[in-house]
């Protein structure tokens, strides 16, 4: 992940409110006092698509926003852009507010700064491939030559080799969605606003293309805000998630947090729709080892250990606490008589896991081992994780 | 009991008074129709001249290689010219070319007018609000109507036959054109702004070329409905095939009526399959 990577706020989203119909000033209030999108409609006839929507968003991270249809997604990511108008609030771009921005400096600003992806490609049917993935740099007056060099580039950098010339009714939705990802790259911006890109694409076609953004993500470090309904998309590319639910935000978090500290039961259901092997990592559940033995302990030591913890197992580590092997109740009684020590009859061939994997990698392992699985960092023992804690999380 | 089957109220108001204000506007502005009626007759007799340039074989060949490039048939191409040297053969040809310049004038006007009207409907919906019941207003009035102010303005001949055409026949080009623009999707328009497009280049790069084959289908009913008002600009004094129809109406004579009429049919039905054609080939490639 490339959390590590993410600088300083970019974006940052205060109060941003948005009401649809009339009796607008009546239906804020209403929101304010916390009634719910349907009652508002009922009492005031407007609908309350987003309701007091603050949000920061860091550089070069993947911000993923998710939600139920209907939930206000589309017209909040639009608002970066200043497709839709917010009601109220305010959006700042490095600290600016964008929506008092000029005509003229609008259209600069989403020439240079911002591109977008669409959920049904938002392809020009008039135009062939490179002169759609050429428009943006085409509508600020640069030369032929100039874009098309830089179009050629990128629809190269998505995967797709010679098919310039062309139409785009002629292309497959995946091909199609990997040219509006080109075009959003081609204008060099350093933020891209994807609306359910992925959406509309077939199972198959869709992962390949999540794993495209992802590599293309670790090589540019664009800042993303990535729209979806879909969590187990939302926990695959996310740094963070924001969950949206009538217009409201619930809850902002690492995937990782959100299912160790989900904020209420919607959040918790919409968890539990998704895969989890996918996002818990092995230091989320893995357990302090409690039985250690050292190299140099003898096998009585090893037993007393054992049965002190109530297992049937101990890892041994060398003085630097790294996993050497491990040894089991049996071999120890059995060397009991002969006085050997650990070193003389641990076995070897230990089942380990890296601390920061995640579950759906070790399951293969954690099938198969023996004893619990030794989670291992630069070859040191961190901790142990069971077969019933990997289970747990499947379920 | 009058009352209950009569209608009671009578305004004492004179239908005439338009007709005196109409006339005083066209008399106190006299050079200003004039001109227009000078510019008018300019156009007509210049592409009359234009059309008679070209020999009478020359069209037959034009009607077969555009009928083959757009139907891709051989059996329509040589109809159509078929069709077409008919009119030479009934002796119709010299007022076929004067009806055309009278169409195709009416045509390009409406065009000059049809277009950006329709564009300006298309992003201003209070002006869509505005000229929509306009726009139905001036397709059902009964086209005659037209036919008193242009004659109070221009007198009768070909300058009031164009005026009157044009005012029919504008409708479904600034109509289609509307459509067309709203109905391209939604995200691609959005697309061209995100990527900074002004106006104008949303409009120019992106709305219109998506909007293509409807407005293209505009074009192919401002040409028929002008086709449609050759017989009644007939009745103001425009020469022509439709003056053939009027006059042998008004004599009862069978055979030329038929004649005639049958030419403005030929000329009407090779017009619309070219153009319809242009609107198919333009569909299917999208
Ligand atoms: N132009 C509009 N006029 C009135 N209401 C609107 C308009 N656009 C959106 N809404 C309402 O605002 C709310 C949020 O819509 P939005 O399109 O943002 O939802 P979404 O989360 O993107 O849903 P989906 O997953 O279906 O795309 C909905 O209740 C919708 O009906
Ligand atoms: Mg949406």
């Amino acid at each position: 992940m490339s959390e590590n990577e993410v600088g300083k706020e970019i974006l940052r989203l205060e109060h941003i409110s948005k009401v649809y119909g009339r009796n607008k000033k009546e239906a804020a209030e209403l929101a304010h006092k916390g009634l719910k999108k349907d009652e508002i409609k009922q009492k005031t006839g407007a609908t309350l698509a987003l309701h007091d929507i603050n949000l920061s968003i860091n550089q070069g991270e993947v911000f993923v926003i998710i939600g139920l249809s209907g939930s206000g997604k589309s017209t909040l990511v639009r608002f970066i852009n200043k497709l839709h108008e917010p009601s109220t609030g305010k959006i700042l771009y490095e600290g600016k507010d964008i929506l008092t921005l000029s005509k003229k400096d609008m259209i600069a600003f989403r020439r240079d700064k911002v591109s977008m992806v669409f959920q049904h490609f938002g392809l020009m049917s008039h135009r062939n491939v490179i002169d759609n993935v050429a428009y943006g740099l085409e509508v600020r007056g640069i030369e032929k030559e100039i874009r098309y060099a830089k179009a050629r580039e990128m629809l190269h950098l998505v995967g797709l080799g010679d098919i310039e010339e062309q139409t785009i009714d002629s292309c497959s939705g995946g091909m199609k969605q990997r040219i509006g990802l080109a075009r959003a790259l081609a204008s060099d911006s350093e933020v891209l606003l994807m609306d359910e890109p992925f959406s509309a694409l077939d199972p198959l076609v869709r992962k390949e293309m999540q794993f495209e953004l992802l590599t293309i993500q670790r090589r540019l470090k664009k800042t993303i805000v990535f729209i979806t309904h879909d969590m187990d998309e939302a926990f695959k590319l996310g740094d963070r998630v924001a969950i949206l639910r009538e217009g409201r935000l619930v809850q902002v978090s690492t995937p990782q947090f959100m299912i160790t500290n989900p904020a209420d039961d919607y959040v918790r259901t919409f968890i539990e729709s998704a895969d989890k092997t996918k996002v818990v990592s092995v230091s989320q559940i893995m357990q302090t080892p409690t039985c250690v033995v050292r190299l140099t302990d003898g096998s009585t030591r090893a037993l007393t250990q054992m049965r002190l913890n109530g297992v049937s197992s101990a890892y041994v580590v060398n003085q630097q606490m790294k996993l050497q092997g491990i040894v089991t109740a049996k071999d120890a009684l059995d060397a009991s008589a002969s006085k050997k020590l650990v070193a003389d009859f641990m076995l070897q061939d230990v089942p380990t896991v890296e601390i920061d994997a995640i579950i759906a990698d070790i399951l293969p392992i954690a099938v198969s081992a023996p004893y619990p699985m030794a989670v291992v960092e630069d070859g040191i023992l961190r901790g142990i994780v069971t077969k019933a804690s990997v289970i747990s999380t499947m379920l | 009991m009058d009352w209950f089957f009569n209608f009671p109220f009578k305004s004492e108001w004179d239908p005439e008074s338009i007709d005196r204000v109409i006339k005083q506007f066209s008399i106190n502005n006299k050079v200003f129709f004039d001109g227009i009626k000078a510019g008018l007759n300019g156009m007509i007799s210049t592409l009359y001249n234009i059309l008679s340039w070209v020999p009478w074989w020359g069209y037959l060949i034009l009607v077969f290689v555009l009928g083959y490039l757009i139907k891709r048939s051989w059996r329509t191409a040589a109809l159509f010219s078929g069709m077409l040297s008919l009119v030479g053969f009934f002796g119709l040809w010299d007022l076929m070319l004067i009806t055309l310049s009278i169409v195709l004038t009416s045509v390009f006007l409406s065009l000059l007018i049809g277009f950006p009207v329709g564009i300006f409907m298309s992003f201003s919906d209070r002006a869509n609000q505005v000229l929509r019941p306009v726009l139905d207003t001036m397709q059902t009035m009964p086209v005659f109507v037209y036919l008193i102010p242009a004659v109070m303005f221009f007198g009768l001949g070909k300058a009031p036959a164009v005026l009157a055409t044009t005012i029919y026949a504008v409708v479904p080009i600034i109509r289609l054109t509307n459509l067309g623009i709203r109905q391209v999707d939604e995200e691609v328009v959005e697309a061209a702004r995100a990527f900074g497009s002004t106006r104008m280049q949303t409009m120019v790069k992106v709305q219109i070329p998506q909007a293509k084959a409807t407005i293209m289908t505009g074009i192919n009913q401002t040409l028929m409905m002008a086709m449609a008002m050759v017989v009644t600009s007939s009745m103001i004094g425009a020469s022509g095939l439709g003056m053939e129809v009027l006059i042998s109406v008004n004599r009862i004579e069978m055979g030329r009526g038929f004649v005639s009429g049958m030419a403005v049919v030929i000329v009407a039905i090779i017009l619309d399959r070219l153009t319809q054609s242009v609107v198919k080939e333009k569909e299917k490639s999208l």
